[in-house]
């Protein structure tokens, strides 16, 4: 923090809690951030005269005397092409040891893009993951999360995803991950010459928890000045949104508001939607990709947040274990992207969405033919050969370590299904099964 | 932009439609002594409006700024008025002036909605051209006040629009393309329903299907609380598709709502009640009008909001205690009405729910229940196992299958026996779930043949009728006529004797079926594929 001289310095501040203080005040705006001795702290409610502020590291240890001093604007940025490449805490500081960049002050709170001057996402964003290209095929303006259980690999899939697809620049937004975590997205970067067009603002788990509620917002203002002045296409990585959640629902309660489900305040929908709806397709070319993770307690999707996450989101990508093949795999059955039908068929062949139907189907099948067969009883024909068709189908195209092109997984599609199935069992549209059916006709 | 949500002593409380961020103690405030009002008048249809009517396309910029106004009619614009009174005539509220060409549709001009008891018409323009805001006629009052009548009125969004003479039970069948709904558990002309359904199970692809499918003359579609690209895909999309009824462009007909998520918390509310106010406005110049609000969880949400800031004591899951009034009441304004002058209009209002965590035991969808008359369950199962639209077709009910006059008016349609068709089909769905429970528990072989016919023939139904790919230009939309012929179709089919000897060739006989019955779903109707495919699938029942 830095005073400057013509700056107001309050010395009585009238009430304390763990995480707030409340003193009186003049000419304060809501919102605007602050210094209680020095600790980082933001305006959260303004009473006539009386303002409390929240002290993002909590107040142990500040007295009644303590120095608070208001920097007369809300978290800001200081916006220009000298972020690439840096890393940052939740308050804009380098972290990296270099210098403060300089550049053009503006609010991290953004603004709503006019729904009239968005443009309809329909480009494809590769990765080269068939649980994504071609069952969830993504597009870039899209916002869409990981849900995983505690003990996958998910930061480790989504830094592999985001230095595969294409984009111009990479935006980490790391909220409360493991320090190691940290370490692994810093190496990858690097490793894989991405370094200049990434721009990091990490709080780890040893950082404050309510800092967190501010990495969001640093993340999606820088991307909006690439995506919009820049004319960037960016790519937002948010992990992990649970943990930021969690920090809402700190605050929320030493508000005393009444909680809704789970302990979350009512408002996190539009908490959440705030954050999603700044991945945009912008008509002069730039655009927001936001690919985040929601971690789940063992895998229960009703809890609020990953509930309330996946109304927001663009659909949703599941990280599973098979348990035949010990594979990691993105759930064919779960798992969604609202946006694929803006690309598959017209951006990707023709077959496409008939195919990856076809596949998911069958792949259902199997499903139910396993548990026939825990069940104890006697598989018919088509259940053992829709078993032999999912384990090929995980080991060829699911495996989330796989990096294919679309076209090869549409013909590694069709030679699943002419190995295993006859044509009446598909289903599929005469028109692609005379152009790309491999096997016998009847 | 606020409105006054609490007055206590001499302190009123407002609730700001905008974000409070850099608002400060001593800030100016200014009240209008208006209730939050809309403005109705020609200029409304095709337009793309904010949660407050504000029209998007005439805003400035890539950003909404904070504290931008805009206009929501253009009250410059010019119109082509012919009067359709006469001077001398006693008129009451929303009785028709005079009428102006707005896009297909003959824009009605009304007694002003205000105006209590009957007015004399004491002068009235001539046939021709002029400006929304100026003078087209003059009503006298029973006390002798003139009051000056402009093509554009004001109403108060929260108010009922009710200048019609009767409102009476819907008797006539709301076509929307889609089988399941249709043939299975229609929607009426001046029905509500609603579609509660988890993420991902398809709320919004089927609403943006009916929207394109239906056959109403004006659809109203409010976009309260959800993703800003569904919005933007139907910017896109409907300026380019044709309406099946008119055969003009889709967007000639459709006038947008829009309140996206990241848009302003309090505006939802105002929001869906834009929408229902339009609606009565069009319904009042004798339309079919089509009202599709997604989401009313998002608005209930709004109002959870609002009720927390304000420390009142809570219901059911933090949500207000008027909650389910508050939907009954909102509910309560769709209908088909029979107008003064006899013309009818009607609003069919579908509302979709987002239960949370897909659990359908919570206020939203246990108040919505209480007054829609149709419910369209979104199934999880179904929509994991890609089986669109998700919606289950033994849980989903309409009530207006049990009028006696919509029957009437169905069978007169669809042939005398339509409705025991429909049942009949109802009935085989049921067998069928019963069948594979048994199959699952006992075992393929351990069961009689039957419970595999019972099974298939189920599923036939399932894949020939029930499922509709939205995204295929011919199996999109279903008319009625083709409806028939395919659920005739279907019946016969399983109505079939075979001799197949054991579960394998049963199983084998109906995916084949099904396969040809795909084919069938692809192929236009009445076309030369359809007409081959409808022979193959004879022949089969031949066999």
């Amino acid at each position: 923090m830095e005073i400057k001289a013509f700056q107001a310095v309050y010395t009585e501040i009238k009430a304390l809690t763990k995480a707030t203080c409340t003193l009186k005040a003049k000419g304060i705006t809501y919102d605007e951030l602050a210094w209680v001795d020095g600790r980082n702290a933001q305006v959260i409610k303004i009473d006539g005269e009386l303002v409390t502020l929240q002290v993002f590291s909590g107040t142990e240890g500040i007295g009644t005397a303590a120095k608070v001093v208001f920097a007369g604007k809300p978290p800001s940025l200081a916006l220009s092409q000298a972020l690439g490449g840096r890393y940052f805490n939740a308050f804009g500081e380098a972290i990296d040891g270099l210098s403060q960049p300089q550049g053009r002050e503006v609010s991290i709170k953004g603004r709503t893009v006019n729904p009239v001057r968005r443009q309809l996402p329909s480009e494809m964003l590769s990765t080269g993951i068939a649980g994504i290209d071609l069952n969830n095929t993504l597009v870039t303006g899209q916002k869409i999360p990981f849900f995983a259980d505690p003990d996958q690999p998910f930061n480790r899939i989504l830094a592999e995803v985001a230095l595969r697809a294409d984009s111009d620049r990479i935006i980490l937004g790391a909220m409360g991950i493991s320090h190691d975590d940290y370490i692994m997205f810093r190496n990858s970067f690097k490793e894989r010459g991405a370094s200049d067009k990434i721009v990091s603002f990490v709080n780890t788990s040893e950082d404050p928890p309510l800092e967190r509620l501010l990495i969001p917002d640093q993340a999606t203002a820088t991307a909006e000045y690439f995506a919009y002045e820049k004319k960037e296409k960016v790519l937002v990585l948010l992990s992990d949104m649970t943990l930021y959640a969690d920090a809402l629902a700190i605050v929320s309660n030493k508000m005393d508001q009444i909680p809704s489900k789970d302990a979350m305040p009512g408002s996190l929908y539009s908490d959440l939607a705030r954050i999603y709806e700044k991945a945009v397709q912008f008509p002069e070319g730039g655009s927001i990709t936001i690919i985040a993770v929601t971690t789940l307690n063992d895998g229960d999707i009703t809890h609020a947040i990953p509930d309330n996450t996946g109304y927001i989101t663009e659909g949703q990508l599941y990280l599973k274990r098979d348990t035949e093949t010990g594979l990691t795999i993105i759930d064919p059955f779960r798992s969604l992207s609202r946006l694929k039908q803006n690309v598959i068929g017209t951006k990707t062949r023709a077959d496409h969405p008939q195919l990856m139907n076809a596949l998911v189907r069958l792949y259902a099948d199997a499903s139910e033919a396993r548990s026939k067969q825990e069940n104890g009883f006697d598989l018919n024909d088509f259940d053992e050969r829709s078993l032999a068709f999912a384990s090929d189908y995980v080991r060829e195209l699911l495996d989330v370590d796989l990096n294919l092109e679309t076209e090869a997984m549409l013909d590694i599609g069709w030679d699943l299904l002419a190995r295993h199935f006859k044509a009446f069992e598909l289903g599929i549209k005469q028109e692609f099964m005379d152009k790309y059916w491999p096997g016998e006709k009847d | 932009m606020a409105e006054v949500i609490k007055i206590r002593n001499k302190r009123a409380y407002a609730q700001l439609f905008e974000m409070s961020t850099s608002l400060k103690l001593d800030d100016e405030v200014s009240f209008s002594g208006e209730l939050l009002e809309v403005d109705l008048g020609p200029g409304i249809l095709s337009k793309n409006f904010d949660g407050l009517q504000n029209d998007l396309e005439a805003m400035e910029g890539t950003f909404i700024e904070t504290g931008q106004k805009n206009v929501s009619i253009d009250k410059t614009a010019v119109y082509t008025f012919t009067p359709l009174q006469e001077v001398g005539a006693s008129l009451q509220a929303g009785e028709w002036l005079g009428e102006v060409p707005e896009n297909w549709i003959d824009h009605k001009i009304m007694v002003p909605f205000k105006l209590k008891g009957h007015y004399e018409l004491v002068k009235i323009v001539e046939a021709g051209d002029y400006k929304v805001s100026d003078e087209i006629a003059q009503l006298k009052g029973a006390d002798g006040q003139i009051v000056s009548v402009s093509m554009i009125q004001k109403w108060p969004v929260k108010w009922a629009l009710k200048s019609y003479r009767e409102k009476f039970r819907p008797s006539k069948i709301f076509q929307t393309g889609l089988r399941v709904m249709d043939t299975l558990n229609p929607m009426a002309e001046g029905g509500t329903g609603y579609i509660p359904g988890a993420f991902g199970t398809g709320k919004t692809v089927l609403q943006q299907a009916i929207a394109k499918n239906n056959q109403a003359d004006m659809v109203i579609l409010v976009a309260c609380g959800e993703r800003a690209n569904e919005v933007v895909e139907i910017f896109h999309t409907f300026p380019q598709l044709v309406d099946l009824k008119t055969g003009r462009k889709l967007k000639e007909k459709t006038t947008i709502i829009c309140n996206t998520s990241n848009m302003p918390v309090a505006a939802r509310e105002a929001s869906v009640y834009v929408g229902m106010t339009l609606a009565e406005y069009y319904r009042n110049m004798g339309l079919k009008v089509l009202l599709l609000a997604d989401s009313t969880s998002r608005w209930a949400q709004a109002l959870r909001e609002m009720s927390n800031r304000m420390e009142e004591l809570p219901g059911t899951d933090a949500f207000p205690v008027e909650l389910p009034a508050v939907i009954a009441n909102f509910y309560g304004r769709a209908g088909a009405v029979a107008l003064h002058n006899d013309s009818r209009g009607s609003i069919t209002f579908l509302g979709t729910v987002s239960p949370a965590g897909g659990n359908f035991k919570e206020p939203v969808t246990e108040s919505t229940a209480k007054v829609a008359r149709c419910f369209y369950a979104l199934s999880q199962k179904r929509a994991d196992a890609k089986r669109y639209p998700a919606i289950d077709p033994i849980n989903s009910y309409s009530r207006y299958l049990d009028y006696e006059e919509f029957q009437a008016e169905t069978e007169e349609m669809l042939g005398e026996d339509w409705i025991d068709k429909v049942k009949k089909m109802k009935d085989l769905l049921q067998r069928g779930i019963e069948a594979r429970d048994q199959i699952s528990i006992l075992g393929d072989d351990s069961v009689p043949l039957d419970y595999h016919l019972d099974f298939w023939r189920s599923e036939l139904l399932d894949f020939a009728i029930i499922q509709q790919d939205s995204f295929d230009d011919v199996d999109m939309n279903s008319p009625l006529e083709r409806q028939q012929s395919m659920l005739n179709l279907a019946l016969k089919l399983c109505a079939q004797e075979n001799e197949l000897d054991d579960f394998n060739a049963v199983s084998t006989h109906y995916k084949k079926l099904i396969n040809t019955f795909k084919q069938l779903n692809y192929s236009a109707f009445k076309q030369e594929d359809y007409k081959k495919y409808t022979q193959e699938l004879e022949e089969f029942s031949q066999n």
